[in-house]
């Protein structure tokens, strides 16, 4: 779960990104968190993963308190939540195998885990025949279902997708988001921080907006319906 | 960090090596030309300190023995000259000893033609095992019962002293340089490969390994390419030190300089270097990864 309550955060340099957010995700939900440029949502992942500290209020997230998390602690945080990002940060001299496998293997993972759990991840995401390429030879969709696989291979109770049809057609961008829409129903939370309006209303999932770093909406009738009005 | 993780993660680093074969070359390179100049500059100043240490003990006190005494009584004065501390050797010379070597310093001398070895006294030649306390051993010896003068080049002792002491400071502070800029250059030529590899730090981050997981690749990388650049300058120290070495004894002219053979310096400079090595290597990783790790 993730518990967002009062949350301000103002950077070093005075900017204040977020003005007292409230939101709380339930475990297995499926989220989008929508707004402008500037909004404040790169701030919310920053602090879902244990980046940043909140300057007033309290983060939940997947049982961790992180105003008053450990820095020894943050690791560990983030093996619970896997972040897609739109411009996939995959390791181009990697193999698609082996940039999943790497995900595994950097948190201490046995060689056999890695063996039993790769293949069915490549498999999910329908990446299974293209193991032995590496991330330059694919298409902008495949790498992305490669990133969201590196994601899921340490089986996090969260998705946090960053933009993640930024870079990719309508048609590869509707199932990416049909893939995660899959792994939600598998258990997984699913948040996913877009602009893509389209998309967002296709799916008619829950919609946090944000503006200002302030909720000015959340639920499952559509914001961009009521913003035309 | 699991036992069955560290053959993974020293291998990981050892791969590191290979995958991004040019940083890893650039960093050797950088650590052989740093150590060769250290380490040339080291040797050069062991070496002088030799030659001006051997210098040092040709410096002498002589010790002219009351001519009362026989020869036998003469003889027995270097027992106590022997005895006293600082004393390294104490040589005796007979008066018809001295006169041979007087007459052959001055066999065109007409002046001293008449010189017989009445005329001289018995003496000891004496080194001294540290030449600053000249003054104070020559005081000792004038204490000592039959003793009858001596003369000795305090001066002389003193300024080889004075150069020995100022060769000392400026080795150990040349050296402490040359040491503080290689382990910045090193440390840079790192941090260049680890800013080639950020990306991949900050993927591992962000699936969470822990920092001890993300550093020991990089610092076996760094203690296997500090040792690989160490064991290079070593081999090619070696070499063209004997190169020096042969070629200065080739030369008539050079023939003063007496070079310590390397065999001699061996074990120093194979653990010093292995240190260098090895303490570049580790502190020049894990100090540049350190900016890496606050993702």
């Amino acid at each position: 779960m993730i518990e967002f309550t009062n949350v301000e955060k103002t950077y070093e340099q005075g900017n204040k990104a977020l003005n007292g957010i409230s939101m709380t995700i339930e475990d297995g939900e499926f989220c989008f968190l929508v707004g402008p440029s500037g909004s404040g949502k790169s701030t919310i992942i920053r602090l879902i993963t244990g980046e940043l500290k909140p300057t007033a209020g309290s983060v939940h997230v997947n049982g961790y308190s992180l105003e008053r998390i450990r820095k020894r602690e943050i690791p560990y945080l983030r093996r619970t939540v896997g972040v897609v990002f739109q411009d996939f940060r995959l390791i181009s001299n990697m193999t698609v195998y082996e940039n999943v496998a790497f995900a595994m293997r950097v948190i201490g993972a046995r060689e056999k885990e890695i063996r039993d759990r790769v293949p069915y991840v490549l498999e999910l995401v329908g990446l299974e025949n293209k193991k032995n390429r590496l991330p330059g030879e694919m298409s902008g969709g495949e790498q992305q279902r490669l990133a969201i696989a590196r994601a899921l291979v340490n089986n996090p109770s969260t998705i946090i997708a960053d933009e993640p049809t930024g870079n990719l057609d309508p048609a590869r961008s509707f199932e990416i988001m049909a893939l995660l829409e899959e792994i939600n129903n598998l258990g997984t939370t699913v948040l996913v921080v877009t602009h893509a309006r389209d998309l967002v209303e296709r799916f008619g999932k829950r919609v946090i907006a944000i503006n200002d770093g302030l909720v000015v909406s959340d639920g499952m009738e559509g914001y961009y319906s009521h913003e035309d009005q | 960090m699991k036992i069955n993780n560290i053959g993974y993660l020293m291998k990981e680093g050892l791969r590191h090596i290979f995958t991004h074969g040019f940083m890893s070359f650039a960093a050797v390179c950088v650590t052989v030309a740093c150590l060769l100049i250290v380490g040339s500059f080291a040797i050069l100043a062991y070496n002088l300190d030799i030659m001006v240490e051997d210098l040092n003990k040709t410096s002498e006190i002589l010790v002219y023995v009351d001519s009362s005494l026989s020869d036998a009584e003469a003889k027995s004065i270097g027992t106590k000259i022997n005895m006293l501390d600082n004393v390294l050797q104490a040589t005796f010379v007979s008066r018809e000893e001295a006169l041979q070597k007087f007459v052959a310093d001055h066999q065109n001398d007409s002046a001293f033609s008449g010189v017989q070895a009445q005329d001289l006294r018995h003496r000891f030649v004496v080194t001294l095992e540290d030449n600053s306390r000249m003054e104070e051993t020559d005081g000792q010896l004038k204490q000592i019962p039959g003793v009858a003068n001596t003369s000795a080049a305090y001066e002389l002792a003193e300024g080889f002293s004075t150069v020995q002491d100022v060769l000392h400071i400026v080795s150990y502070a040349v050296i402490a340089v040359l040491l503080v800029v290689s382990l910045l250059i090193i440390s840079n030529t790192v941090k260049l490969a680890m800013y080639d590899r950020r990306d991949e730090i900050a993927i591992m981050k962000m699936v969470g390994a822990t920092n001890g997981f993300i550093r020991l690749p990089f610092v076996v990388e760094g203690f296997t390419l500090g040792m690989l650049g160490a064991t290079l300058a070593f081999g090619l120290e070696w070499v063209m030190y004997d190169a020096l070495v042969a070629r200065i004894a080739e030369a008539d002219s050079l023939k003063l300089f007496n070079f310590v053979p390397f065999q001699e310096l061996l074990i120093p400079m194979v653990v010093t270097f292995a240190a260098a090595g090895m303490f570049v290597g580790i502190v020049g990783s894990w100090s540049s990864i350190r900016r890496f790790m606050d993702v």
